[in-house]
């Protein structure tokens, strides 16, 4: 018997891994060989996939990117010598994509099926829930605290103080909301990590409400994600039956109950007080704040709300104590960061790494360079709400002050290359249409700045009195900036902004301007 | 795959509604709900879910006007998406979707003629390193050029018979 391991993951799906899947079982039965097929989770190394693996007597070992065609060939390798296949990459674990980064979060994803339990277990799961069954509430966010984690979501506020205010707020009832809305372009770590290791998140939303105190917990998820939502709840009923779950987890006397809703395709309900309006039953509005959601959240109530991967770090925060993960980082942006490296690149994936490693060494040693293999021209990083970085600002360290230094933003680690075809004057338009489909519409500068910022770049490329339209635009960016209720219309100026500082000429292509002149 | 999206039986309609009503923030499930099971929002159901949680019309249809997921006229039997965020740009969606909606002579938004398929725009699918992406239904391709969605287009007329 020979174990295989075909991931089923979005990515690996998407590039055809269940053809993979189905012409290795034929072929197994043809040649009567008896094929074990494990359907795990993605590694992240999404420029392999889809990946296969094969158990050996000299360990794991990997072939990609496979097709349906390839099945064959690699059989009949196997049984001679599996290093002879031109797809062969040797030992999974000591792929250099791999075997250089600093996995914690993303330890276990893809070494087994992430539904199994058992398998979960067997890689040191449920160990900080069982930590955390043992000391007291205020020592559960004490280790929080001192961890020096911060939200993974994009704005960094520190998980320990959040949790802090939930744990002293009085309340019948409180809640967990794990924000699993990841709508920004470029990020597609909240969905590996939900599909590789979901028991991992509900670890990490079981942990945060005997913290706090809460019995009732929600998993916002984004509707793009249809495999992920289908795990989730799979994964949920098995840790339900497991005791995991339910009253009395674990013989502890705690009460904790997890239920997944679905979001309907609004990126403004990223935003968390959106988010806690839609889990209510209304439109996606923002909130003024204060009230902040840790006092008067989810239908009133004490609420932690917080991202997918802020809650599956409390497990190895709970597991392997505050210090460990302390120990990895830089400053004040203490751990990993779960890097999405993404768009037009060779060698895209996830990299998880201490912070501080520079986006050039990120782009350049890990992505190769462009999909394309034109020169790279932008970075985006941050979502659609992060600033253009020109190849200037490539050296600055992947951390939250060096970021806000340069005026751009570290968000939730997505970063989306452009090669040299990019016509950066498009994609400002494009981050002032997308706020303009986005915006909740609650206040005016968000709501009708970006209506006014798409024709205002469409008169400055079509050279309308183009130097006080560029004025009028910066004028906007600041209205946007400093009016706006949240980071909708707020941030939308940094794209735009660094659009117009970094790749002025892309604004002057039909040729100088005539009509303003001052 | 084919649903008759003109007569979701009333029954039916109250019966999801009841089951649902009591959870708490019921409303986006019980619309997730009907719209599975019809394929689009009916106007018919607006009162009877505004009745059951103690809402106003108008208020439910807030809601379902606010979320771009859900549709309030029938769709095509499937949903092909394509995916407009910026990774995607990076690797040539714009003309992807130049070209999609030339194939399929309709813009964003539409049902082909012969009501098969509805084209829609989406931002980001969460298969960022493998652009430009397309969903279909509730299976999402990747690296996608323009023959390529050709033939995924070709495979749902076919898959159809």
């Amino acid at each position: 018997m020979t174990v295989f391991y075909i991931p089923q993951d979005t990515t690996a799906l998407a590039l055809g891994a269940d053809k993979v899947a189905e012409a290795l079982l034929d072929a197994g039965s043809q040649r009567n060989q008896s094929i074990e097929l494990v359907r795990n989770g993605s590694r992240g190394l999404f420029w392999l996939e889809p990946l296969l693996e094969v158990d050996t007597d000299r360990g794991r070992i990997a072939f990609g990117p496979v097709s349906a065609q390839d099945i064959a060939c690699i059989l009949d390798s196997l049984s001679t010598d599996p290093s002879s296949h031109p797809l062969y990459l040797g030992v999974v674990d000591d792929i250099p994509y791999l075997a250089s980064q600093q996995r914690l979060t993303f330890a276990r994803a893809g070494r087994g099926d992430p539904l199994s339990l058992e398998n979960y277990i067997g890689l040191n799961g449920y160990q900080g829930l069982h930590n955390a069954l043992q000391i007291t509430d205020q020592q559960i966010v004490d280790q929080v605290r001192e961890s020096g984690l911060r939200g993974r979501g994009g704005a960094a506020f520190p998980a320990g103080i959040k949790w802090q205010t939930v744990l002293d707020s009085p309340s019948d009832q409180k809640y967990i909301v794990c924000n699993a809305d990841e709508g920004d372009s470029g990020t597609f770590a909240d969905r590996l990590l939900m599909e590789a290791d979901p028991y991992q998140l509900i670890e990490g939303i079981t942990i945060a409400g005997l913290a706090v105190g809460a019995t009732q917990g929600y998993i916002y998820l984004r509707s793009e994600y249809p495999l992920a939502h289908s795990l989730l709840n799979k994964a949920i009923a098995k840790a339900r039956r497991a005791g995991y779950l339910g009253a009395d987890i674990q013989g502890s006397g705690k009460t904790f109950n997890l239920e997944v809703r679905l979001g309907a395709g609004a990126y403004i309900c990223g935003e968390e007080t959106a988010l806690l309006e839609s889990l209510e039953g209304k439109r996606g509005v923002v909130r003024a704040k204060p009230p902040l959601p840790a006092v008067e959240g989810l239908f009133g109530k004490p609420t932690v709300v917080n991202n997918v991967l802020t809650l599956a770090a409390v497990c190895t925060v709970l597991e392997q104590g505050a210090e460990a993960y302390k120990d990895f980082g830089t400053g004040n942006s203490r751990g990993t960061l779960a890097i999405q490296l993404a768009g037009n690149i060779k060698r895209g994936g996830l990299i998880e790494l201490a912070f501080g490693t520079t986006l050039r060494e990120v782009v350049e040693d890990y992505g190769q360079g462009t999909y394309s293999g034109r020169p790279i021209r932008a970075i985006q990083v941050g979502g659609p709400l992060g600033a253009f970085m020109p190849e200037s600002q490539w050296d600055t360290p992947l951390d939250y002050e060096a970021f806000t230094a340069v005026e751009a933003m570290l968000g939730h680690g997505g970063i989306v290359v452009f090669d040299d075809t990019v016509d950066m004057s498009e994609q400002a338009q494009f981050s002032m249409q997308f706020c303009a489909i986005e915006s909740c519409g609650k206040c005016t500068p968000c709501r009708i700045g970006a209506v006014r910022g798409v024709e205002v770049i469409e008169r400055i490329v079509a050279n309308q009195d183009r130097d006080n339209n560029i004025i009028l635009l910066r004028d906007l960016c600041d209205t946007m900036e400093y009016g706006s209720l949240c980071a909708m219309g707020g941030m939308t100026a940094y794209p735009v902004r660094s659009a117009l500082d970094h790749f002025a000429e892309d604004f002057q292509r039909s040729g100088p301007d005539k009509a303003g002149d001052n | 795959m084919v649903k008759d999206n003109n007569n979701i039986d009333s029954t039916v309609l109250k019966s999801i509604v009841d089951q649902l009503k009591d959870l708490p923030g019921a409303l986006l499930p019980i619309l997730h709900a009907i719209q599975s099971e019809a394929g689009y929002i009916p106007d018919d159901s607006v009162p009877i879910i505004a009745t059951a949680l103690n809402l106003s019309r108008a208020e439910v249809h807030g809601v379902i006007s606010f979320y771009h997921d859900f549709k309030t006229v029938p769709t095509g039997a499937h949903r092909v998406q394509i995916c407009r965020a910026e990774a995607c740009q990076s690797m040539g969606s714009r003309q992807l979707e130049a070209h999609a909606k030339r194939a399929l002579a309709v813009e964003f938004g539409d049902t082909t003629a012969d009501g098969r398929i509805t084209l829609e725009a989406v931002y980001c699918l969460g298969n960022c390193a493998c652009s430009p992406s397309v969903r279909i239904d509730d299976s999402i391709h990747g690296r996608v050029d323009q023959s390529g969605f050709d033939q995924l287009i070709a495979d749902i007329e076919g898959g159809e018979g």
